[in-house]
């Protein structure tokens, strides 16, 4: 199995050394010949999704990716990562991946002072740490929409098909569990 | 360690392999952000014109912050002066996203530097090597950058302090458990950051570089030399073409390990700033506070 890392900017070391510590093959995409590699799965790590949406669309890299998304390429989304696959995000009109039928909110809790950790509970999973730095979080899903975690009354964590969009940071904590539940959803178990 | 000092290293790491410019009006922070910048700096004069003004320089008004705060998504920072924990408060107040407490401006205290843990905003700070940097840390630094020379488009100060942290960084690596205890003392700093630093090979925060950077070469040099994103100061806006640049700068730091990419887009940017050699200043801003 090999995983492929957006890395144009933002936390996609720390995503690669989660999938490293699963024993998981994983490579970063900067430019448009990367990612025409073989692949099984994708990771949209976090960082700031304007700059990451300017290097898409100047590269070429979105169309294609957006494609292989329909075409059921599984897909990890965290933070900004969520705010690219959003259909509608209700405060920034940019073009982006637009591949799940979900609403989110940009900056949703505020700026840094904002920021915070909770435990929380994750369908299927339990209680995992979850760190929120400057998040977006759901505020509308569609039926065919799976709400896998809820925090203060707002959708976090959510799963349609092989899409998976995450408004914390796995990739910061020890806790493995968030990727090996990806893992499990590129394998299609 | 603390849950707030975690989350503010936190958003450092988002950070990464961004670049973080400087602005003074919104209109510029807007072309800051269309360009691809991860984060933006308000200040009411760019380190260039600071430089060429002379006389006092303080923190930005509170209005003109607001204002770029208003006019974009992405975090936005604003400096204060060394030691000045009041501006700091100030800040905090207006829910800065990050104070960097910059020897940009003018110091406001020759010895101490602001304590940085009794703050819930996050702090970048300057350093020119391993001791200054890690002092900071323990102040409560969350996030680093080398000092560079601000202002003058010349790019060698930035290299000279990178260059400095990661060969110190490498010795460091290399040490025996006692000949740590006597480099703690040295650096003037806890053994525990020491300790850190040996077996992580890395600072416990994100490292930026800073002071100097005007071409996409430039940012691209200090990321292959360690730096983990790019501020650019007076580079983009003293140009000629402050667009181009400021998007030519943001891809040259997305892939600086490929020349070819590169060289592409180091073409027709038109003018960069003009620059003052390192050996033609008078004032070295990075000598301040240490």
């Amino acid at each position: 199995m090999r995983i492929a890392i957006l890395a144009l900017q933002g936390a996609f070391e720390e995503h690669q050394k989660m999938l490293d510590s699963l024993g998981v093959e994983s490579f970063l995409i900067r430019k448009l010949s990367d990612w025409q590699q073989p692949k099984d799965g994708l990771i949209l790590p976090g960082g700031e999704s304007t700059a990451m949406l300017r290097i898409m669309n100047d590269e070429g890299l979105l169309e294609p990716i957006q494609k292989e998304i329909n075409d059921g390429l599984a897909v990890f989304g965290t933070c900004a990562g969520m705010i690219l696959l959003a259909k509608e995000v209700e405060n920034d009109s940019r073009n982006r991946l637009a591949t799940m039928d979900i609403t989110v909110l940009r900056n949703a809790y505020g700026r840094q002072l904002g920021s915070f950790f909770v435990n929380e509970n994750f369908k299927g999973i339990g209680e995992v740490p979850m760190t929120f730095i400057r998040a977006p979080y759901i505020t509308k899903a569609k039926e065919n929409v799976e709400i896998l975690s809820s925090h203060d009354g707002h959708i976090v964590a959510a799963r349609q098909g092989k899409q998976l969009a995450i408004s914390f940071h796995p990739e910061l904590n020890e806790d493995r569990r968030i990727h090996e539940y990806f893992i499990k959803m590129v394998k299609g178990e | 360690m603390e849950d707030r000092t975690i989350l503010n290293r936190n958003l450092a790491q988002m950070l990464k392999g961004g670049v973080i410019m400087d602005v003074t009006t919104p209109e510029q922070a807007k072309i800051a952000e269309a360009a691809g910048a991860c984060a933006v700096m308000a200040l009411e004069r760019i380190p260039a014109d600071i430089r060429a003004a002379g006389g006092v320089s303080r923190m930005s008004d509170p209005k003109m912050i607001k204002g770029i705060q208003a006019a974009v998504s992405i975090p936005v920072m604003a400096k204060c002066r060394i030691g000045h924990f009041a501006e700091a408060q100030i800040l905090e107040a207006i829910e800065i996203d990050y104070i960097d407490e910059s020897e940009v401006l003018s110091p406001a205290d020759d010895v101490y530097h602001i304590d940085k843990r009794k703050f819930n905003v996050p702090f970048v700070c300057g350093a020119k090597d391993l001791g200054e940097a890690l002092r900071r840390i323990n102040e409560g630094a969350t996030m680093i950058r080398t000092k560079g020379e601000p202002g003058t488009g010349d790019v060698i100060q930035a290299v000279r302090h990178m260059r400095m942290m990661q060969s110190e960084i490498r010795r460091l690596v290399s040490m025996s458990e006692d000949e740590m205890y006597e480099a703690a003392k040295q650096l003037r700093v806890p053994y525990e950051l020491v300790q850190f630093v040996h077996e992580n090979g890395k600072l416990p925060v994100v490292n930026f570089a800073a002071g100097g950077v005007a071409t996409p070469a430039d940012a691209a040099l200090m990321m292959q030399l360690g730096a983990e994103g790019v501020f650019v100061g007076s580079g983009i806006f003293k140009s000629g073409d402050p667009v181009k640049r400021a998007q030519a700068i943001v891809k040259a730091v997305t892939n600086y390990n490929n020349p070819k990419i590169l060289a592409e887009l180091s073409e027709d940017l038109g003018e960069a700033m003009v620059g003052i050699n390192e050996s033609e200043i008078q004032l070295l801003m990075a000598e301040r506070g240490k």
